[in-house]
């Protein structure tokens, strides 16, 4: 991988997380190219997901910088970040309890709605408009991704996987250039990883994405990603291409050695 | 519940019709009221519309927004004296403020009921936007213990800002400007609002920060902004509430707002369904008729057999009980947080047994 750094859609430069005496995420420098899908890894409380709500502004990180393509983003509000292109799932899917599916979908295309609180009460033809465009959008996104048939479902009533998916479309609503999937496998047999992992080369394609998706189970993630860094304890042991990790002594021993 | 049209275009659908016919049935009975009711009951019948108003508007916060706040008795109170400090002549406040004078640029102003009662919101409003924006960043029982605090801070101040409230002693000989056409306007205006608003962009970004906050912040959606325009909002509201109140009534003083009245209004809410227009809008109807009707409770009970001693509060005693029967055995209220809609009327009494997946 000798791309210009020009290419570069998500670096970290030594950040550090600390809780009190607990330091998370110790000196992570990741390096993200536009189109890739990375991979974090890294045995459980490892410090993935807290690396992710740094990136994704959940954290303000203790020390060093985040930057989205030339933009400084440490610091920013979760919802900023979100406006800037980085979407993300989360670990413990958190669909919108009350809402039907489409509505989960609606709710991250607001953002593009974007009409004060009188102008959609009033359904002003601007607002009326945008939402019209909002529900198409929604629509031709949860048929590209085969939901459109539960569209008027409740989200948390659809089966696990599907719940997974439906995740995955709402962050694709919010129109990301990059996607931030937190264990996206987690529950899921080999098989079912397996055909979401091909989900997720297949939106990689199709939307012009860069990905970075956590998983612990190593196995999973080796034939999707192209990049990968493996973390222990905050600090990343290693990074590289998926058979140079497998090979590492030191990934090894932190995490295949009993498996 | 009355404005529950459906979205569809303008088409005459049996639904509609039923609609049209409550609607215009009700309009009768408005006038009916006003013109044969006796005093007493006209005055039950308006205050459900009031009660409508202020149940809304705390259904925006609690039901849509999940956002738990107490202090609603506050934000009453002070749309409630504003207005009624803007209607009241000079000689009336004169009247009003015999032991301490009121300040003088505040005695010789008297505007007209309808710009005065919206600045009035708009007063209450702005008290709940200084006051949403340090306490929203709390959550749960936390922003219930703060806004309760902060409900009780208002009615202190009003209580002792005797040169412009009268303190203690209250206003009394307010004009009596809610009348019936008055009131059911109110409520009909903002009953329309909230159905329009949670249906549109801005009201889906409310109810998925009740939902889950932190993914709501994750789809962009800028929740303490979403948090803090809910919280003036719906004071505003409290404060259109509070000054129809007022002027119903014709005497405000600081005791009428206390945490009982914040109670009230979310008896009503719980009873009708966190989260649903329909179930506050009936629910403000059934428990301000319940109220008065069960006001005998409070009297001396004649059981034929034996009398009982008069045992005021006993009235709330059932709606205590009534309270407890619902959480336990209806959590979600009596809507829940659906909507009325014709077909659920129908449902009910012809049962067809479609419970569950309707759409397959």
């Amino acid at each position: 991988m000798s791309e210009p750094t020009s290419d570069l859609m998500l670096r970290t430069d030594h950040v550090f997380m600390r809780f009190g005496g607990l330091t998370a995420v110790n000196d992570l420098n990741l390096e993200i190219r536009k189109n890739e899908i990375v991979g974090l890894i890294g045995p459980n409380g490892a410090g993935k997901t807290t690396a992710f709500n740094v990136i994704t502004g959940m954290y303000r990180p203790s020390e060093g910088k985040v930057f989205f393509g030339s933009d400084d983003i440490t610091g920013l509000k979760p919802h900023q970040i979100t406006a800037k292109g980085i979407a993300r799932t989360f670990q413990n899917i958190r669909l919108f309890k009350e809402m039907n599916v489409l509505e989960n979908v609606l709710v991250a295309c607001d953002m593009s709605i974007a009409t004060g609180m009188f102008g959609a009460t009033l359904h002003l033809p601007g607002y009326v408009k945008r939402e019209k465009e909002a529900r198409k959008f929604s629509m031709e996104l949860l048929e590209k991704v085969g939901l459109k048939h539960l569209a008027f479902e409740k989200g948390t009533s659809l089966p696990y996987g599907q719940q997974r998916r439906l995740e995955i479309v709402r962050a694709l609503a919010t129109r990301p250039k990059m996607l931030l999937l937190d264990e996206p496998a987690a529950g899921m047999n080999p098989q079912e990883s397996v055909e979401l992992m091909e989900f997720i080369r297949k939106i990689r394609d199709e939307f012009d994405l860069t990905i970075l998706l956590i998983e612990h189970h190593m196995q999973v993630v080796m034939g999707v990603c192209e990049h990968m860094y493996v973390l222990d304890y905050g600090v990343t042991i290693a990074h590289g291409d998926p058979a140079s990790i497998q090979k590492n002594p030191k990934v090894i021993e932190a995490y295949l050695g009993v498996d | 519940m009355k404005t529950n049209a459906t979205a569809s275009p303008l088409k005459i659908t049996r639904n509609r019709l039923y609609t049209l016919i409550a609607l215009g049935a009700f309009v009768v009975l408005a006038i009916v009221a006003d013109l044969f009711f006796d005093a007493f009951t006209l005055r039950v019948f308006n205050l459900c519309a009031i009660y409508i108003v202020l149940a809304l508007s705390l259904n925006m916060l609690n039901g849509f927004t999940g956002l738990f706040s107490l202090g609603h008795a506050g934000f009453m109170a002070v749309g409630a004296y504003v207005c009624a400090l803007l209607t009241m002549s000079p000689q009336l406040k004169d009247m009003n403020f015999f032991l301490m004078p009121m300040v003088p640029w505040l005695r010789n102003v008297t505007i007209p009921f309808l710009p005065a009662i919206i600045i009035g919101g708009l007063a209450a409003a702005f008290v709940g936007f200084l006051i949403g924006a340090p306490v929203l960043r709390l959550r749960d029982d936390y922003l219930a213990i703060a806004t309760l605090g902060f409900g009780e801070i208002i009615r202190v101040l009003i209580t002792n800002a005797q040169p412009i409230t009268n303190g203690a002693q209250g206003l009394k000989g307010l004009p009596r400007f809610s009348t019936t056409f008055t009131v059911w306007i109110a409520a009909a205006l903002v009953t329309l609002f909230m159905v329009l608003l949670m249906r549109s962009s801005y009201g889906r970004a409310m109810k998925a920060v009740r939902d889950d906050e932190l993914a709501a912040e994750a789809m962009g959606i800028n929740v303490f902004k979403v948090k803090v325009t809910s919280f003036t909002v719906s004071s505003f509201l409290a404060g259109i509430g509070g000054a129809l109140l007022g002027h119903m009534i014709t005497t405000i003083d600081p005791k009428m707002f206390t945490f009982m009245l914040t109670f009230n209004i979310l008896l009503i809410v719980v009873l009708g369904g966190i989260g649903s227009i329909s179930g506050s809008v009936i629910a403000a109807v059934v428990v301000t008729i319940l109220m008065e009707v069960l006001r005998f409770l409070d009297e001396p009970l004649n059981f034929i057999v034996f009398k009982t001693a008069a045992m005021p509060g006993l009235r709330m005693v059932v709606f205590s009980i009534l309270l407890m029967v619902v959480v336990i055995y209806r959590q979600r209220g009596l809507m829940g947080n659906k909507e009325f809609s014709w077909d659920m009327l129908t449902g009910l009494f012809v049962r067809k047994g479609r419970k569950g997946g309707t759409n397959v």
